[in-house]
């Protein structure tokens, strides 16, 4: 059964790609808006976090509560929230449900009340979720290591700070609406049990007279990186390892993605078998690939007692290093096998197809073939792993560590 | 959608469920076996024994535990509760047998003294991870409170006193006693053969011990009733668990059960919602059904600013007690129906999930229920039952747990447990 992927832009730039999935009875729709916390106005970080809260609270014909039931009536599971560059509303239900769920997302998208007595409300859940980050460390070292490693404003938190939310009203939340919430850019990405000619006309019929100009260009301004530590009088050492790697799309990716794997694709990767299984030094460690369009990083985890942090460290930045040493055979074959079973299983879920293809839509303007991507995936050798590991070979890290003790951190 | 079940000779039973349009497929042991069937002396050494299963076999060493999983990309974990220990692979359909075979050869452990002590020392790291999330603390400290005395009170791990003192001995003797082939269910759903399956699963486990595993202690509890503060001065939140009792995994009030949790505190439009979060009262709130063997409880949560705590906790009271006395209505429960709905529709999609939910329906209830036949026993829940459950169960009988940088902390008045109107009995 060959998999049928639709796409289409409509004369306002916005562009509808939908999956069907004949197999599932479940639909889900993600629409991403450029209006993520990159293009929080300086004085006010955390708007668009505080728009992705407001904007659920009444659209349309439907006040707060009315809009609420409506969307627990169809068993909608939902929820709006900002990113870095977007700000994403998604909804998952049953494939019969979707027209229904089209309509009241229309509304949310473009008629939000954005209601003036909710303002003092909203303020104070952005204000107890930035304060929560306090109590979890492992959260707090990773968002320090984004800060610090990631060029602003690509870095930045999305929760923004205290100051920022003090100087946020209700009027800059509605400018900041009316300026960023635009059709050129924004991706309606939908997967499941559908039928691609209704839900296209659907979704012209309520926004194809949205109106926007084209999404600006962000200033960026280098990460100051380096090396930094946070004091904290906590149990646990948290680190946190962040080194550039090659963009999403890039010719090189899959060669990137393979050695991140090599480093903590499954159990028997280096840095679980290294640092856990033979040293027994931590519970948790870990590597994965970040990106943005303009840059991409390799970012590290691992949390340990005080006592162990520095051997941890050691051993890990090690590891990363020896990755130019050699790539084994055996290692490429298992985490080849790991990516195409990710792969396939995907195709399960709704939800990880609807999300997978707007990514493919948004960093290289079309939907991959699963051919063109199990192509890919065969084209990683050794070879390939170790020439990009050689040429992208980390002159620098960023680390962050947060805890009662400050690591040395090598040369 | 077919099922199939099989019970061996040494005591094994072994169940499917084939889902031939699934893109993979998946395989677990359920071993009936957590923290409520540990001694004192042993506190922790099913969540510690969990990761031992994964220190390799006669045939095998850690290492080669590990690669062979990754070897055919097997998604392949393990967790630990109160109640089970359970073993899970999923794979693309090919490779199900393999992960069959390594899980079954897992399932009977070396128990090696120098993997016993490495692994030492990861439970502890884990521990030290938890003890710095306030949030997850809470909730151990919150079910202490409620169970007392009770075996369902047990730390899934333990403490890092107690995990020192283990010795390899009492873990040997605790799996002997614990993972014999009664004690397991062998599971499997998704795309593959039953035939094929059981004739290799059959072979696979023969040699496994026949016995019995008791489980000592199986009682219902209204829990404490007790209030604790504990005092965190580096935290900055204050988080709350309030228990009250619910009815048991076996009981048909289950369903009703789960629908109630959902009315008062689920995520959204939820009674909590629109009382705690929508007005920023609260960070979050939630409230959820948890089942044991023969015991029930619903954990209310919430986190808020310190400040605010006291007055949460009387708005958490008035709303338990609202739902009491005036019940719920028509339309309440048609929401959390269709949410409930469209949550199995969507969860029974994949094949990982189905495994865990057809694994533990057989665990608890010996039957089988298909996606469908799940949802229809979520359609037909009415009001009636709703209030059955309200009538059975002293809702307002509140255990109080409270941890963070309050020194204190006044617990508000509970009003006595109301008659409750129009109760049926049956």
């Amino acid at each position: 059964m060959a998999k049928q992927v639709f796409q289409h832009t409509f004369d306002n730039g916005l562009t509808l790609i939908a999956e069907n999935m004949p197999h599932v009875r479940s639909a889900t729709i993600n629409i991403i808006v450029p209006a993520g916390c990159a293009y929080d106005p300086l004085n006010m970080p955390g708007i668009s976090s505080v728009l992705s809260e407001i904007i659920l609270r009444g659209a349309g014909k439907n006040n707060s509560k009315e809009l609420s039931l409506a969307m627990d009536g169809i068993g909608l599971d939902r929820s709006c929230s900002a990113g870095t560059n977007h700000i994403r509303l998604w909804g998952a239900t049953l494939s019969r449900n979707l027209p229904k769920t089209i309509d009241l997302f229309a509304d949310i998208i473009l008629k939000p009340h954005l209601p003036k007595s909710d303002i003092e409300s909203v303020k104070l859940l952005a204000a107890q979720e930035i304060m929560s980050i306090e109590d979890d460390p492992k959260q707090k070292v990773m968002l320090a290591l984004r800060k610090t490693h990631f060029p602003s404003p690509l870095g930045n938190d999305r929760r923004g700070t205290l100051e920022g939310l003090k100087a946020i009203t209700h009027d800059a939340l509605t400018k900041f609406w009316k300026k960023n919430f635009r059709p050129s850019g924004t991706i309606i990405s939908v997967a499941g049990n559908i039928e691609w000619e209704p839900l296209k006309a659907q979704v012209e019929k309520l926004f194809g007279k949205w109106k926007g100009g084209d999404v600006p260009a962000l200033k960026l301004s280098p990460g100051k990186g380096g090396t930094s530590h946070i004091t904290k009088d906590t149990q646990q050492v948290q680190i946190g390892i962040a080194y550039p790697s090659v963009t999403y799309g890039h010719k090189d990716f899959y060669a990137a993605i393979g050695a991140v794997n090599v480093l903590s694709g499954g159990m028997s990767s280096r840095l679980f078998t290294e640092v856990r299984e033979k040293r027994g030094l931590c519970y948790s460690v870990w590597a994965s690939y970040q990106n943005f369009k303009e840059v991409a990083s390799v970012i590290c985890y691992a949390g340990t007692t005080t006592d162990m942090a520095q051997e941890t460290l050691d051993v890990t930045l090690k590891q990363i290093g020896n990755l130019t040493k050699g790539i084994k055979e055996e290692e490429v074959k298992r985490l080849k096998i790991g990516l195409k079973s990710s792969m396939l299983i995907q195709e399960e879920s709704s939800s990880a197809r609807a999300g997978s293809i707007a990514v493919d839509w948004y960093y290289l303007g079309r939907v991959r073939p699963l051919e063109e991507i199990q192509k890919s995936i065969d084209s990683i050798t050794t070879k390939s792993i170790l020439a990009h590991v050689k040429e992208y070979n980390p002159k620098e890290f960023t680390i962050v560590t947060l805890g009662n003790k400050q690591l040395k951190y090598g040369k | 959608m077919t099922f199939h079940q099989q019970q061996c000779s040494n005591g094994l039973t072994i169940i499917g469920e084939v889902i031939p349009e699934a893109r993979s497929a998946a395989v677990g042991f359920f071993v009936r076996t957590g923290s409520r069937d540990e001694t004192v002396e042993e506190s922790g050494v099913s969540h510690f024994l969990e990761h031992m299963l994964f220190k390799g076999t006669k045939k095998r060493d850690a290492a080669q535990v590990n690669k062979d999983f990754d070897k055919i990309g097997a998604n392949y974990n393990a967790f630990t509760s109160e109640e089970n220990t359970v073993f899970y692979a999923s794979t693309l359909p090919e490779y199900h047998q393999d992960a069959t075979e390594i899980l079954a050869d897992i399932l009977r452990p070396s128990l090696r003294s120098a993997d016993f002590e490495m692994e030492k020392k990861v439970i502890i790291e884990e521990i030290g991870m938890y003890e710095d999330n306030p949030g997850w603390m809470v909730f151990d400290h919150a079910r202490k409170l409620f169970f007392a005395d009770h075996p369902l009170g047990n730390s899934v791990l333990g403490t890092t006193q107690s995990i020192i003192d283990l010795k390899r001995d009492q873990m040997l003797d605790y799996f002997q006693r614990r993972y014999i082939a009664s004690n397991i269910t062998l599971v499997a759903s998704g795309n593959f053969n039953w035939d094929t399956f059981l004739k290799k699963a059959e072979k696979l486990t023969t040699n496994w011990k026949f016995g019995m595993a008791r489980r000592d202690h199986i009682r219902q509890t209204s829990g404490s009733g007790e209030f604790k503060l504990l005092e965190k001065k580096t935290t900055t939140q204050q988080n709350v668990v309030m228990i009250c009792p619910g009815p048991p995994a076996a009981s048909p009030l289950r369903y009703a059960a789960n629908l109630f949790a959902m009315i008062l505190g689920d995520q959204s439009g939820s009674r909590l919602y629109w009382s705690l979060v929508d007005s920023g009262l609260a960070e979050s709130a939630d409230c959820s059904f948890h089942e044991y063997d023969g015991a029930g409880a619903f954990y209310t949560s919430f986190s808020c600013d310190p400040k605010q705590t006291h007055k949460n906790l009387e708005i958490v009271i008035k709303q338990i007690h609202e739902l009491i006395t005036k019940g719920i209505t028509e339309e309440e429960l048609a929401q959390a129906k269709s949410k409930v709905l469209s949550r199995i529709v969507r969860a029974g999609e994949k094949t990982a999930n189905r495994l865990q939910e057809v694994g533990m329906t057989w665990v608890y209830l010996r039957k089988y229920k298909s996606v469908d036949e799940d949802m229809q026993t979520y359609e037909k829940v009415n009001l009636r039952q709703i209030q059955q459950l309200i009538e059975r169960y002293p809702l307002l009988r509140l255990t109080t747990t409270s941890m963070g940088p309050l020194a204190k902390l006044k617990m508000p008045e509970i009003p006595k447990q109301p008659k409750v109107p129009n109760a049926q009995h049956s």
